[in-house]
C-alpha cells in the first residue's frame, strides 16, 4: 500500500508543479493519473521513487517512509519500486537480457553486474518474464532491433524483475499506435492482477484510462480535481480537468478506435482461420 | 488580389543599419591594405629559397630509403612504440578524468577540478611541452611518450566529458530507478552509449599521436621526427624525402583502417 501525504515539489525556478498532494494506493489497485501537460503528472511518479526530490510531504510505501532516506537505504527502498517509461528507456546498446536483468541492479554487487555473473535466481526469473510477455526468442538481440511494442513489453520485463511493492507506469503508450497501446494496457492489468501489484499510470490518452482502470485521478495545475471510479468521469469533470473542449468528439475517437480495433481482430481471426 | 511585392530580399541579420554595414566594411578593407603592407617581404630571398625548394622536392622525386635504411627503421619502430604506449596509458588515464568532467555525472568540485585538467593539458601545445620535457628526462623516446600521453588526455577527456553529457537521460533515470549504485549506473547506462564513440576517438587519437611523434622528434623526443631531424640538418634531402613518404604511407593506412574500423563498430 501507497500513502502519500501533503507532497509538494516546488522547481528551482519558482514553478509550483505539486501542491498538496494526498493519495492512497492499496494493494492490487491500478490508478490513472490523467491531467493537461504540465499538471504534474511526471513529477508526481518521480517524486515516489525520489528521480525528482520532493519539497515537502510524506510517501510510505507499506508503513516504510522514502522522504528523507540516504543514499544507501534510498537505493535499496528503490528496488522495491518498478518504473516503467515513455519511449521505454531501456538501453539501447545492451542486449534485451541485460536489460532485463538490470532490473537486478540494486541487489547484485557491482563486480556480480559488472561480469554479468547474476544469481542462477535472477536468470530464470528473467526468462520465465521474457516468456511471460512473449519475448522468448528475442533474449539475445539487441534492444535497439525490436519494434515499439516489443521495447516496452522489454520494459515491463525490467520493471518485474525488481520483484516491485509497486509499479509507476509513464505514458506507456505515448509512443505506440492505437492497438499496440491496447495490448500494452492489458497486459498491464493483467500482470497486476496476476500478482496483486498497485499501479500508478501516467496516461494522457483519456477514453484508454476510461477503458483499463479501476480508478482515476485528475491531476490540474498540481492538484488533484478528481479522484473516483471512470465511471465518474463526466464531461463537467473533464473540463475541471483539463479546461473547456468539445468532449463528445473526443468520445466518438474513441469509439472509432474501438471499432477499428475489433475489426482489425476479426480480420485476423479470418486469416489465421 | 494584386498590390503584393514580387522581390524579397533576406534582411541582414547582424548589423542592421545600413550606414554601419558600409562604415564596417569600408574599415575592414583599410585594415587588411595596411596589415598587408606591413609585412616585409625579401624578394631575392625568396628566389634563393625557391632554388632550395626545389633540391627538396628533387629528393622527395628521388627518395633514398636504402642508405640510412637502418637509422629509419629503428626511428619508425620508436615512434610506433610511442604512439602506441602513449595512446593506451593516456586513454586509461582520460576515462576517469572525463566522466569527471562530465557534469551530470559529478559533483561540482570533481568536475571543476577534472575541467581545469583538461584546460592545462589543452592550453599547452605537444612542442612546448616536448621541449619542457626533454629538458626534464632528457632526449629519447620516453620525453615523447610522456608529452603524447599529457595530449591525449586533454583531447580524450574533454570530447568523452561531451560525448557522457550527451547521452539519452531517460536510460540512466531508467537504470537510477532499479536502484542501481553510481557505478553500476555508469556501466550499465552510460558505457553501452559512449562506448563507440570512446573506441572511435582513441583510433583517431592513435593517428594523431603518430604524427605528433614526428613532430616533436624535430625537438629532441625521439622517435622518427628526431632521424627526419637529422636528414635536414645534413642536407640528406633524398633520405628525408624517403621519411616523409613512409610517415604518410603510415598515416594513410592509419586513417583507412580506423574509419573502416569505426564504420564497422557503429
Amino acid at each position: 500500500m501507497l500513502t502519500v501525504t501533503d507532497l509538494t515539489k516546488t522547481y528551482k525556478t519558482g514553478d509550483k508543479a505539486l501542491a498538496e498532494v494526498s493519495l492512497t494506493v492499496p494493494k492490487g489497485q491500478v490508478v490513472g493519473l490523467i491531467g493537461p501537460s504540465g499538471a504534474g503528472k511526471s513529477t508526481l511518479i518521480r517524486c515516489i521513487n525520489r528521480l525528482v526530490e520532493p519539497t515537502s510531504g510524506k510517501i510510505a510505501l507499506s508503513g516504510a517512509e522514502l522522504t528523507g532516506l540516504g543514499p544507501r537505504a534510498l537505493r535499496r527502498e528503490r528496488r522495491r519500486i518498478g518504473m516503467i517509461f515513455q519511449e521505454y528507456a531501456l538501453v539501447e546498446r545492451l542486449t534485451v537480457m541485460e536489460n532485463v536483468l538490470s532490473g537486478r541492479l540494486g541487489y547484485v554487487s557491482f563486480w556480480q553486474s559488472f561480469t554479468r555473473r547474476f544469481p542462477s535466481a535472477d536468470i530464470e526469473r528473467a526468462y520465465r518474464l521474457l516468456d511471460r510477455v512473449g519475448l522468448m526468442e528475442h533474449a539475445d538481440k539487441r534492444a535497439d532491433a525490436l519494434s515499439g511494442g516489443q521495447r516496452q513489453r522489454v520494459g515491463i520485463a525490467r520493471a518485474l524483475s525488481q520483484e516491485p511493492e509497486l509499479l509507476l507506469v509513464d505514458e506507456p503508450t505515448a509512443s505506440l499506435d492505437p492497438k499496440t497501446s491496447r495490448q500494452i494496457m492489458r497486459l498491464l492489468i493483467e500482470i497486476c492482477a496476476e500478482r496483486g501489484l498497485p499501479a500508478i499510470v501516467n496516461i494522457h490518452d483519456v477514453p484508454l484510462a476510461q477503458q483499463f482502470m479501476q480508478r482515476i485521478i485528475g491531476l490540474r495545475a498540481g492538484r488533484v480535481v478528481f479522484d473516483g471510479p471512470p465511471e465518474q468521469l463526466t464531461e463537467s469533470v473533464l473540463t475541471t480537468i483539463y479546461g473547456a473542449e468539445d468532449w463528445t468528439a473526443m468520445r466518438k475517437d474513441g469509439e472509432a478506435d474501438r471499432v477499428a480495433e475489433a475489426e482489425a481482430v476479426a480480420r485476423l481471426a479470418m486469416i489465421s482461420a | 488580389m494584386t498590390g503584393y511585392p514580387t522581390t524579397w530580399r533576406r534582411p541582414p541579420q547582424i548589423v542592421t543599419d545600413r550606414r554601419w554595414r558600409i562604415v564596417l566594411t569600408v574599415a575592414i578593407i583599410a585594415y587588411l591594405l595596411i596589415g598587408m603592407g606591413s609585412v616585409e617581404v625579401n624578394w631575392a630571398r625568396m628566389m634563393e629559397g625557391g632554388e632550395r625548394g626545389l633540391r627538396f622536392v628533387y629528393g622527395f622525386l628521388q627518395p633514398d630509403f636504402t642508405s640510412r635504411w637502418k637509422d629509419i627503421s629503428n626511428g619508425l619502430i620508436e615512434s610506433l612504440t610511442m604512439t602506441l604506449t602513449s595512446t593506451v596509458v593516456g586513454v586509461a588515464i582520460s576515462i576517469p578524468i572525463g566522466i569527471g568532467a562530465a557534469r551530470n555525472l559529478a559533483p561540482p568540485w570533481v568536475y571543476y577540478i577534472c575541467r581545469s585538467i583538461i584546460a592545462v593539458s589543452r592550453s599547452l601545445q605537444e612542442i612546448i611541452i616536448a621541449i619542457f620535457l626533454v629538458a626534464m628526462f632528457g632526449f629519447g623516446p620516453f620525453a615523447g611518450f610522456l608529452t603524447l600521453s599529457f595530449a591525449t588526455i586533454g583531447f580524450i577527456s574533454k570530447l568523452l566529458a561531451e560525448d557522457i553529457e550527451d547521452i539519452d537521460e531517460a536510460q540512466a533515470e531508467a537504470i537510477r530507478a532499479t536502484g542501481a549504485s553510481w557505478l553500476q549506473l555508469v556501466h550499465y547506462a552510460i558505457q553501452p552509449q559512449v562506448m563507440p564513440r570512446l573506441i572511435g576517438l582513441s583510433l583517431y587519437r592513435l593517428d594523431i599521436n603518430f604524427r605528433e611523434s614526428a613532430v616533436i622528434g624535430i625537438v629532441g623526443a625521439g622517435g622518427i621526427g628526431a632521424t627526419l631531424n637529422t636528414a635536414i640538418d645534413r642536407y640528406e634531402y633524398d633520405s628525408a624525402g624517403a621519411i616523409l613518404l613512409v610517415i604518410i604511407a603510415i598515416v594513410m593506412v592509419a586513417e583507412y583502417s580506423s574509419s573502416y574500423l569505426r564504420k564497422f563498430l557503429q
